[in-house]
């Protein structure tokens, strides 16, 4: 196993160079003179080629890219034009925004998708069935953004019992520890801030788990109609034990596979699904970091901000391919 | 043999009437949700060649009397703050958001194709280059590497649809590969390299025919995928530009009516999830009767 996890790592490597050299290379494509965004448009000649040379700029592209790694491999994320911040300090809190959205809307995705998925299969062919996997094809069809837009409209406008968006009341602003606002309240011993943030985080939580909640239900679904028909079911069965028992213990058991892969995909889809529910719902992550930075033309933010994205997609499965063997001890690695 | 032996099969008439193909496509004709897909497929397709004839209005017929009107027998799905026919741009964009899924699958299939075979037929440090490269773009999440292509490239429908392919390539590089790597092996190849057949011969006219029944399930899904990529672009303005009436466009210029004037966002939403949705019925229609093994 701890061959495995270092031959793994190990595989990681050149990936992840490949990485920073595309966003390296992308960044650099972008166009505008970054010496020129820094200085402002009233900017002196003089001081536009001073800043180049001491930004290096005008080095060739490949000495510009190992100044960039080396600076990386320090832990220099770099410094952000817009607000002269070190983007490694300052892109915390946006990191823990939407780690704290991403991880309510797994939790949403798989408590309804997986159990919408058992009840689907129990009841296979039941008005059940039928109708949670017809809502799971428009669910994943659904454009996300539109979903979370309907929602603020039919919740927030139409019925006013949830707030339109941002992460907590402006009001009575939340005293940031962890930086995860969920834990912070309660930290605080603020129950009545912590109901607030909840109900701030229902509706985007909701519309970023659409699509992931769809598939789970699907693919739960369908390993469970097969797991149902093993012989180990019915043995199960015939010794009289409850049939909710056996569905939750025995056959569950065998049905996360499928579905823990379907995490693994689903965490890309909901980084990237991320930079459009916290536009719509102004939530201060890490889609709308980045996405700022792209308007204003902050390079270092964009090409740290798409990196760490990128770093985190490939740990979390990395972690999944990894629980695989943990779960089921059948997977053997060489 | 069969026509020989009919008395060991008396079905044997019938079945040797239908191909494999007319199989597939038996099954997908009986699955309702593939024809119900198709039929919406069709319909959108309808709607993007006969759009003009269709629209009661141009895309931009600027009224300012009439801004913001809600949907009635005249404006069948209300005005948006230009007074334009939110029906007629709906109509209209049907157009633009088909053309950027068609374009962009066929661009990624025709690249992720070359890079397929070349890794899968040559092996060795092609495909190991190759593959490495696969591994790099999978390594993002589709949409952020699609915001960066298109940041880098300017924001423009066109640029969005390059972005789209570009991210879309190692999906059908990969499986293309795979497929390959798998034919690769067969007896029918082996005996045209022995007859002296050229490598590129054999790659035309044998690997890739072979190769095609997976691509074009992979194509009909991917073409939803890139619908509603297209769509997200557009609505953190980094596709479409006004005045073009693209779906995911309109929807973030109504935002800011979303109290006022619900209906300018409620029917481009419904006219991308509609389309997105037709595609992947057929493509998983396509999938169950075409290539049953895809299915896990």
């Amino acid at each position: 196993m701890l061959r495995y996890i270092g031959k793994r790592l190990l595989q990681l490597i050149p990936v992840l160079f490949g990485m920073t050299f595309i966003v390296f290379m992308i960044v650099r494509a972008i166009p505008g003179d970054p010496a020129k965004i820094i200085l402002g448009q009233q900017a002196t000649k003089e001081a536009v080629a001073a800043l180049r040379d001491s930004l290096g700029l005008d080095n060739p592209w490949y000495i510009q890219y190992f100044h960039y790694l080396g600076q990386l491999l320090t832990g220099d994320l770099g410094q952000s034009i817009k607000t002269g911040e070190q983007v490694a300090t300052e892109i915390f809190p946006y990191l823990a925004a939407t780690i704290e959205l991403a991880v309510v809307a797994m939790v949403i995705a798989i408590v309804v998708g997986v159990n919408a998925g058992i009840i689907s299969a129990w009841f296979q062919n039941s008005w059940f069935d039928y109708t949670a996997m017809i809502l799971a094809l428009i669910g994943v069809s659904i454009p996300i953004f539109w979903l979370g837009l309907m929602g603020q409209w039919a919740f927030s406008v139409e019925l006013g019992i949830l707030p339109t968006s941002s992460r907590f009341n402006s009001r009575d602003p939340v005293e940031a520890i962890t930086n995860f606002y969920l834990i912070d309240t309660l930290i605080a011993g603020r129950f009545d801030q912590f109901i607030d943030v909840v109900k701030h985080l229902i509706l985007p939580a909701t519309a970023l788990a659409t699509i992931p909640m769809a598939i789970i239900a699907r693919m739960t679904r369908s390993t469970m109609l097969e797991v149902m028909r093993a012989d180990y079911v019915r043995t199960a069965r015939a010794k009289g034990q409850k049939m909710s028992l056996v569905v939750y213990k025995h056959s569950l058991k065998n049905a996360v596979i499928p579905v823990l892969t379907v995490i693994g995909l689903q965490t890309g889809l909901l980084l990237g699904g991320a930079i459009l529910t916290e536009t719509i719902f102004s939530w201060p992550g890490i889609g709308r970091y980045i996405y700022d930075a792209i308007s204003s033309r902050d390079y270092p933010v964009i090409q740290s901000g798409i990196l760490i994205v990128a770093f985190m997609f490939v740990m979390i499965n990395l972690i999944v391919d990894l629980l695989y063997s943990i779960i089921d001890p059948r997977i053997k690695y060489d | 043999m069969t026509s020989m032996t009919p008395e060991l099969n008396p079905k044997s008439s019938k079945a040797k009437a239908r191909s494999p193909f007319q199989d597939s496509l038996r099954t997908f004709r009986k699955s309702k949700l593939a024809v119900i897909g198709t039929i919406i497929v069709v319909f959108f397709i309808l709607l993007a060649i006969f759009g003009p004839l269709i629209a009661p209005q141009g895309i931009n017929e600027q009224n300012f009397k009439l801004k913001l009107q809600s949907p009635s027998s005249e404006f069948w799905f209300g005005t948006d703050v230009f007074g334009r026919d939110i029906f007629s741009r709906v109509v209209l964009g049907s157009r633009l958001s088909l053309m950027v899924g068609f374009a962009s699958v066929a661009i990624s299939i025709i690249v992720g194709s070359i890079l397929g075979i070349l890794a899968g037929y040559y092996g060795r440090w092609v495909d190991t280059i190759i593959s490495r490269f696969f591994d790099i773009l999978l390594a993002f999440p589709s949409i952020l590497l699609a915001i960066a292509i298109v940041t880098a490239l300017g924001p423009s429908l066109f640029n969005a649809l390059l972005a789209i392919a570009i991210v879309n390539v190692p999906n059908f590089g990969r499986l293309i590969r795979s497929k390959v790597l798998s034919i690769k092996e067969e007896e029918f190849i082996t005996a045209a390299k022995a007859i002296g057949m050229k490598d590129s011969r054999i790659l035309f006219t044998h690997v890739l025919p072979n190769s095609m029944t997976p691509i074009i399930v992979q194509g009909t899904l991917a073409i939803a995928t890139a619908i509603i990529e297209a769509a997200a672009l557009g609505f953190l303005g980094l596709g479409a530009q006004a005045p073009a009436p693209e779906w995911g466009k309109m929807l973030s210029d109504a935002r800011v009516y979303l109290v006022n004037a619900p209906w300018t966002m409620i029917f481009p939403g419904l006219a991308i999830m509609l389309t997105v949705l037709g595609f992947n019925l057929m493509g998983d229609g396509l999938r169950d009767a075409f290539d049953p093994k895809m299915k896990n």
